[in-house]
């Protein structure tokens, strides 16, 4: 019951910051933008292949873009050693993972929504099924954001925190993107073969895999 | 080094309410604490004395569960600091040298996190009231990233208050501090003795903590090299580390 309420004051003091500090949340989104569109002249002005592509460089985007908002997500913990401060009073580790995770999906999926009409616009992908993309946009980056948390508890206090952090977490996303990428691409182009669903229980295991692992390790991640 | 007794000749069947026991800890290659004993009956305080890098914060962490000792034991009202993290930590605060707030939001939201997770009054009048008992009512909705360290320690000082735990560490609590701001200490002190929390206290304000504290521990590189009644407390000690502020 005492860790459903850490989970909440966890959650509620991890958006509070998140909305406190919004200005970096839009210098996120643009950062995303920018790379969808340096991806466009990539392809160059081949509207089929743009097309084709879209749903790969708009996760491509979101991931890069992921790093940035995980590796800020510690930033404000470590300054003064805050999040010591809460371990101390104490507060469950697995209750402030939780909060923290949850808070990270938040954003990351207003994010990855956000970045979809970027895409529609650059890359001509546009889709009726635009509810389609919002779920698997969130089921996409609850995949990011699980063991993104954790790694980026990880490296938050390291030298090189934003190398390693891409360095470390990029390899394990790797089903995350294959999925996401294909479930996105499917919806976007039509899914003759019914291939929809597979991807998507993919990225729903990847999914419960990853959330449970992260609260039952992060707890020895941040304690000394 | 043999573990000494600082209730001495007051209460020698008072179990301690902080005990350490050949505590180690080192950072790297560096030992910070080198087979550090001592014991600390309960509604005592205690002077950790040393001069910089001596391992005063060291060890006042390792009672905090904030690290863990490499070799050693300690006890904090009988909970081992290695075995019962959780149980530790519900007993005792600690006042660290980082503020342990969030730059980002307010002083209120960072009183009101702390009391919510304590199980505390969170209303906006309960932390203002917090808050005016250290003098920052009236900066209550400014963000902490604007305050001063002295406004800083003061909001640490409302925090630790709101604990209200058995044992409280105070690590250099004067540090940053303004006159007002030392006597806000010394009243926060006081409070605490007469209710009789057992306190631990680091500082470099030797005469101000002889007449604060009973004890008093004095570290240099890791080590204790002193333990005594802060009444006993030799005044060649005191002249070789002068207490230069005076309130």
């Amino acid at each position: 019951m005492y860790n459903m309420h850490a989970f909440w004051v966890a959650l509620s003091k991890d958006v509070l910051i998140q909305w406190r500090t919004r200005a970096q949340i839009v210098a996120i989104f643009l950062f995303g933008a920018t790379s969808l569109l340096l991806f466009s002249f990539a392809i160059g002005p081949n509207a089929s292949a743009l097309r084709q592509h879209a749903a790969g460089f708009l996760w491509l985007a979101l991931m890069l873009s992921s790093t940035l908002t995980l590796a800020e997500s510690f930033q404000s913990e470590m300054e003064q050693r805050a999040f010591e401060g809460l371990l101390l009073l104490p507060t469950p580790a697995a209750a402030l993972y939780y909060g923290k995770a949850v808070a990270n999906w938040l954003q990351l999926t207003l994010l990855g929504i956000a970045l979809v009409p970027v895409m529609v616009v650059l890359y001509d992908a546009g889709t009726m099924q635009v509810l389609g993309v919002i779920g698997v946009v969130a089921v996409g980056a609850a995949g990011l954001s699980a063991p993104g948390t954790l790694y980026a508890a990880m490296t938050s206090q390291a030298r090189a925190k934003q190398t390693l952090l891409p360095l470390l977490l990029f390899p394990l996303l790797v089903p995350v993107l294959l999925a996401a990428v294909k479930a996105t691409s499917l919806l976007i182009l039509g899914d003759p073969m019914g291939q929809l669903g597979s991807w998507v229980a993919l990225l729903l295991i990847f999914d419960l895999v990853h959330w449970t692992l992260g609260g039952l390790l992060f707890e020895r991640v941040v304690e000394d | 080094m043999p573990p000494i007794a600082t209730n001495a000749g007051n209460g020698r069947d008072v179990a301690p309410a902080v005990a350490a026991h050949g505590v180690c800890r080192r950072y790297g290659r560096r030992w910070a604490l080198v087979d550090v004993s001592f014991q600390l009956p309960a509604g005592r305080a205690l002077m950790v004395a040393g001069r910089n890098g001596s391992g005063k914060s060291t060890l006042l962490r390792v009672l905090a569960t904030a690290i863990r000792p490499d070799h050693g034991t300690a006890h904090v009202l009988g909970l081992d600091v290695r075995q019962d993290r959780d149980g530790v930590r519900r007993l005792c605060s600690l006042l660290a040298h980082d503020s342990q707030h969030y730059e980002a939001l307010t002083a209120l939201d960072n009183l009101r996190i702390a009391a919510r997770l304590l199980g505390r009054d969170a209303s906006r009048e309960a932390l203002r009231a917090a808050l005016a008992a250290v003098d920052l009512a009236e900066r209550a909705d400014d963000v902490v990233a604007s305050f001063s360290a002295g406004m800083r320690k003061r909001l640490s000082l409302a925090r630790t208050l709101l604990k209200d735990a058995a044992v409280v560490l105070l690590d250099e609590p004067y540090a940053a501090l303004d006159p007002p701001g030392f006597r806000l200490v010394d009243g926060l002190l006081e409070g605490l003795r007469t209710r009789g929390r057992t306190v631990l206290m680091s500082t470099h304000l030797i005469e101000h903590g002889r007449a604060l504290c009973d004890d008093v521990v004095v570290l240099d590189a890791g080590r204790v090299t002193l333990e005594c009644r802060a009444q006993d407390l030799p005044t060649a000690f005191v002249d070789r580390v002068p207490d230069r502020h005076h309130v």
